[in-house]
């Protein structure tokens, strides 16, 4: 049966897609190097629009008003810039409401798009530009540790790491947060309560790297400026061994928390990216493996939620679970010794 | 063009759900169609795989394992039709569930009439009303404008009109819509059905066909205030969404391909067979179907003047998970735990099951919290479908559940057919009905395959559904009766062919069970106690036919609506001891 991959590895080749939400103008070229904050393309975003009813306000038919309309499509407008001025000794006119740019006219009426605002597209992680996607953005290749999570804030940001959980169980409270903090990338352990989000927003940090989030700090945790990655999941849970050495072992290394949320149907993921320096770049990691022995896997559901451990031996056919489900299984040796006996769509392979 | 499959023999149905994949092989045996072995994978419309073509193949590669016949060729495309060599199969037919929930907004004109029946229509397959325009919206047309960009729909169902009604008002509504459309990029431009007034069908097409040109047009949903015709929409709407799947996910391209056509949401399968099937088998009861899956939950319902199929995708088990807690509490799912489990233990399985919702449950204590999550999730789902089932629907009190025979039982959370006493009490408990019925279980999930096949084949269907590949659980009686714990409620003695006799004497608050085997039948004689009402008027008793199953004849006497004690201690005690009545642990 094939497996999923969860990358927590400590050298690869990553290729991230980097994309406006709309259509704008990409500013890098092919093989350009990149910092984390650069600028990398960037799009007009109107949130609104005014609709104008030309034909209604100078009381003529469509017909009679599009001739009157004096824009086209595509025109940009000023503020009360006149847009249709009607007949007769006193005649009536149309004008722009507000600044902006006409996107329809047709029917006696004048669709412009208002409030336009500028979005900056930031590369995100240090690399290169592997490949421009024309109007959209870039493909960028950096090569280093990638720390993936399975949940995220939406946010983005960099900064050099430091450890606040000695260990893979620690808790964050907002005491344990100081200015000698600020600007830096934590990793954190679990949080329990609001006051440990807060106090990192007021230093402010450049992101948490957590590994269990309470759901009830969810909406909180959405409104933060800071990026905030979850590495295992939701409860008082530790972070898995795999993901804690390979992050404790990084500190005072420049790392990118690109807390993107997960979207199950396009594969992205929130993750940690360490970039390291390298002479050749390493090979891509495999999404997809096939469950056998040897293979490093971490647990997806109880029992041994959250560990990492080896598969033994995939179990023939069906077998009969502790919860007396039937499903293909593997034997697992957990880190602690234990053996247990999971369903196979329970694991994830890490690599 | 679909090809007839009428003269094929052998048929490969595959079921494409959220969390899997199921290939089921259809044959002549002994000249009548047989329901002859299934295989399972995962689904794969997720990454890494994004593609669902590769778990229709894996589940394929089962069947193959199962059967010991070659259905795939070296490239691992299927074989069709079947080889001299005996590979490959003569037809394919695919169901689909798997894929996000579809963004609707819906367009009508009155809230009662309508939109009302917009949303209905809207219901009956995977989606979500994420916006809604009426008559009585006070936006300006350009804030109704911004309001469609911002729900980012997939799909937008304009009904509104009576045939030969409104016209005016309708086309007014539907200028922000054709606007909205025409300033998206091409490639997010919403599926438009418009199934409004037919007299206005032109100067629909004029008005946003030449801005949407994803403009259908089915027969109105409303044709007069007093009749309501939903079918020819959904059937519309099905191929609709089976086109915006196949630009959501990769591989139904190919599914489509390989089977020529003959592609169809689960849940309007399903629905065609509930149709089917209240049409030749139903008295005056109605059929209940149930499907309780990662995708969404749906219930289909079959009565004499009317059918209704809701899909609930916000009570599906999968990655919607989390978001049960905005329809119901944690206490409200807890209560029918048998475990003393606390709320944030729960809390945190809702959230971590829909980070992966193809995981199951491992152990005892994962899938005690997974049975009272699906009890409340179908509860749930019940309760709204209710509110579409007819007025004259046969029932005991119009307060309770409607009268039902059979009530058939599908999804990855009640087709364990290794418990079937599990998935009974799970259904008595959440759909709660009355009187003498019949539980089935689909335990291969072929409903909605056979809904598939039907259209091309109508044999296969009747046939592969009196050849038992159904699970008969058995027959269930409920009384409707108020009394104290502990009262008789019921007396029944069951005479077995061979002329012995098994007698109950029911208590309020309990469960109790009548041994009759599958395929068995028995004459059933029931004397009410206390104003007790099965069916047969309050106090009344009589004489019924019952056949058997893997249960035999179950009495349920713990009272409609159910009310389970407040005290926690208590309830989970009772809950056990039902269990354990029912077989189960």
């Amino acid at each position: 049966m094939q497996a999923p991959v969860h990358h927590i590895t400590g050298l690869t080749s990553i290729v991230r897609e980097r994309l406006l939400p709309i259509s704008g103008k990409v500013l890098v070229r092919l093989n350009q190097k990149v910092s984390p904050n650069d600028v990398i393309a960037e799009a007009n975003l109107a949130r609104e629009h005014v609709l104008l009813d030309v034909a209604r306000i100078l009381g003529v038919t469509s017909n009679m008003a599009d001739r009157l309309i004096k824009c086209k499509v595509d025109d940009r407008l000023a503020a009360s810039a006149v847009i249709a001025v009607g007949k007769g000794l006193f005649p009536r006119s149309v004008a722009a409401p507000r600044e902006g740019r006409v996107v329809v006219v047709g029917g006696g009426q004048v669709l412009m798009e208002v409030g336009e605002t500028k979005t900056e597209l930031r590369a995100g992680i240090a690399g290169t530009v592997a490949e421009i996607i024309p109007n959209r953005g870039a493909m960028i290749q950096t090569a280093g540790a990638l720390v993936q999570g399975v949940w995220g804030n939406g946010r983005i940001d960099s900064g050099l790491l430091v450890n606040l959980a000695e260990k893979p169980e620690g808790v964050l409270t907002a005491g344990r947060l100081d200015v000698s903090m600020r600007g830096f990338v934590i990793i954190a352990g679990m949080v329990k309560d609001a006051d440990a989000l807060k106090a990192a927003a007021d230093l402010p940090v450049r992101g948490l790297i957590l590994s269990g989030l309470y759901p009830s700090l969810i909406p909180m945790a959405r409104e933060m400026r800071y990026p905030i990655i979850v590495t295992d999941g939701f409860g008082p849970l530790q972070m898995n061994s795999a993901a804690y050495k390979l992050l404790s072992t990084s500190v005072k290394l420049e790392a990118t928390v690109n807390a993107e949320a997960y979207d199950r149907y396009s594969g992205a993921r929130p993750e940690v990216i360490i970039p390291r320096p390298i002479s050749a770049p390493p090979a891509t990691p495999h999404e997809v493996e096939t469950f056998a022995p040897g293979l490093q896997v971490r647990m997806r559901r109880p029992p041994a939620l959250g560990m990492i451990g080896t598969i033994v031996a995939v179990k023939p056919g069906l077998t009969t679970l502790l919860s007396g489900l039937r499903a293909p299984a593997a034997e697992v040796k957990l880190e602690n010794g234990e053996t247990v006996v999971a369903p196979l769509v329970n694991l994830e392979v890490v690599g | 063009m679909a090809s007839s499959l009428v003269d094929g023999n052998s048929i490969l149905a595959v079921d494409v759900g959220a969390a899997n994949t199921r290939a089921v092989i259809f044959d002549v045996v002994e000249g009548e169609y047989r329901f002859v072995a299934s295989g399972t994978a995962p689904s794969t419309a997720e990454a890494p795989f994004k593609d669902v073509s590769e778990g229709v193949r894996n589940a394929i590669a089962s069947l193959q394992a199962v059967l010991g016949k070659t259905l795939l060729d070296g490239s691992r495309n299927l074989i069709t039709p079947t080889q001299p060599n005996g590979s490959g199969v003569d037809a394919l037919v695919v169901t689909i569930s798997a894929g996000p929930t579809i963004r609707a907004v819906l367009v009508g004109l009155l809230k009662d009439v309508s939109l009302e029946s917009g949303r209905r229509l809207v219901e009956s397959t995977y989606a979500r009303i994420v916006e809604t325009i009426g008559l009585n919206d006070h936006r300006k047309p350009d804030q109704q404008i911004d309001a469609i960009l911002r729900a980012k729909p997939d799909l937008i169902v304009i009904a509104g009109g009576t045939d030969g009604g409104a016209s005016r008002s309708i086309k007014k509504l539907l200028e922000p819509i054709g606007l909205a459309s025409f300033i998206m990029p091409e490639e997010k431009v919403p599926a438009v059905l418009f199934a409004g007034n037919e007299k206005i069908v032109e100067d629909i097409k004029a008005l946003v066909g030449s801005l949407a040109p994803a403009l259908h047009v089915s027969p109105n949903v409303r044709p007069s205030l007093e009749t309501e015709d939903l079918e020819p929409a959904q059937r519309e709407l099905a191929r609709m969404v089976v086109n915006i799947r196949k630009r959501q996910v990769k591989g139904v391209e190919l599914l489509d391909l390989w089977s020529g056509g003959h592609i169809l949401p689960t849940a309007y399968a399903t629905g065609r067979m509930v149709r089917f099937l209240a049409k030749v088998y139903s008295a005056d009861k109605g059929i209940l179907n149930v499907d309780l899956g990662a995708s969404a939950a749906v219930i289909s319902a079959g009565f004499k003047s009317k059918f209704t199929l809701n899909v609930y995708p916000q009570f599906g088990l999968g990655e919607n998970l989390a978001g049960l807690l905005n329809y119901t509490t944690l206490e409200d799912i807890l209560r029918w735990s048998p475990l003393d489990i606390s709320e944030g233990v729960l809390r945190d399985y809702l959230y971590q099951k829909s980070l992966y919702p193809s995981t199951i449950a491992a152990t005892k204590e994962d899938l005690v919290m997974a049975q009272s999550v699906s009890r409340q999730a179908l509860y749930l789902a019940m309760q709204s479908a209710r509110r579409d089932f007819p007025r004259d629907a046969i029932n005991i009190k119009p307060t309770l559940t409607p009268l039902f025979d059979p009530i058939l039982a599908g999804g990855g959370a009640l087709s364990d057919a290794s418990r079937p006493g599990h998935s009974l009490l799970l259904l008595l408990d959440s759909l709660q009905p009355v009187g003498v019925t019949t539980v089935i279980l689909d335990q291969n999930n072929l409903l909605p395959l056979l809904g598939a096949a039907a259209a091309q084949n109508n044999l296969l269907p009747v046939q592969v559904i009196e050849s038992g590949a159904f699970l008969s659980v058995g027959t269930v009686v409920v009384p409707v009766v108020s009394a104290n714990y502990g009262t008789p409620i019921l007396r029944a003695t069951l005479t077995y062919e061979n002329g012995t006799e098994a007698r109950v004497d029911l208590k309020y608050g309990s469960l109790e069970l009548l041994p009759l085997s599958s395929g068995e039948t028995g004459k059933l004689t029931i004397q009410c106690l206390r104003g007790a009402d099965v069916g047969f008027g309050p106090g009344r008793g009589g004489v019924i036919t019952v056949t058997g199953g893997a249960l035999g004849v179950v009495f349920d006497g713990r009272g409609r609506p159910l009310n389970l004690p407040v005290d926690a201690v208590r309830r989970r005690e009772l809950i056990k001891k039902w269990s354990w009545t029912l077989g189960g642990e």
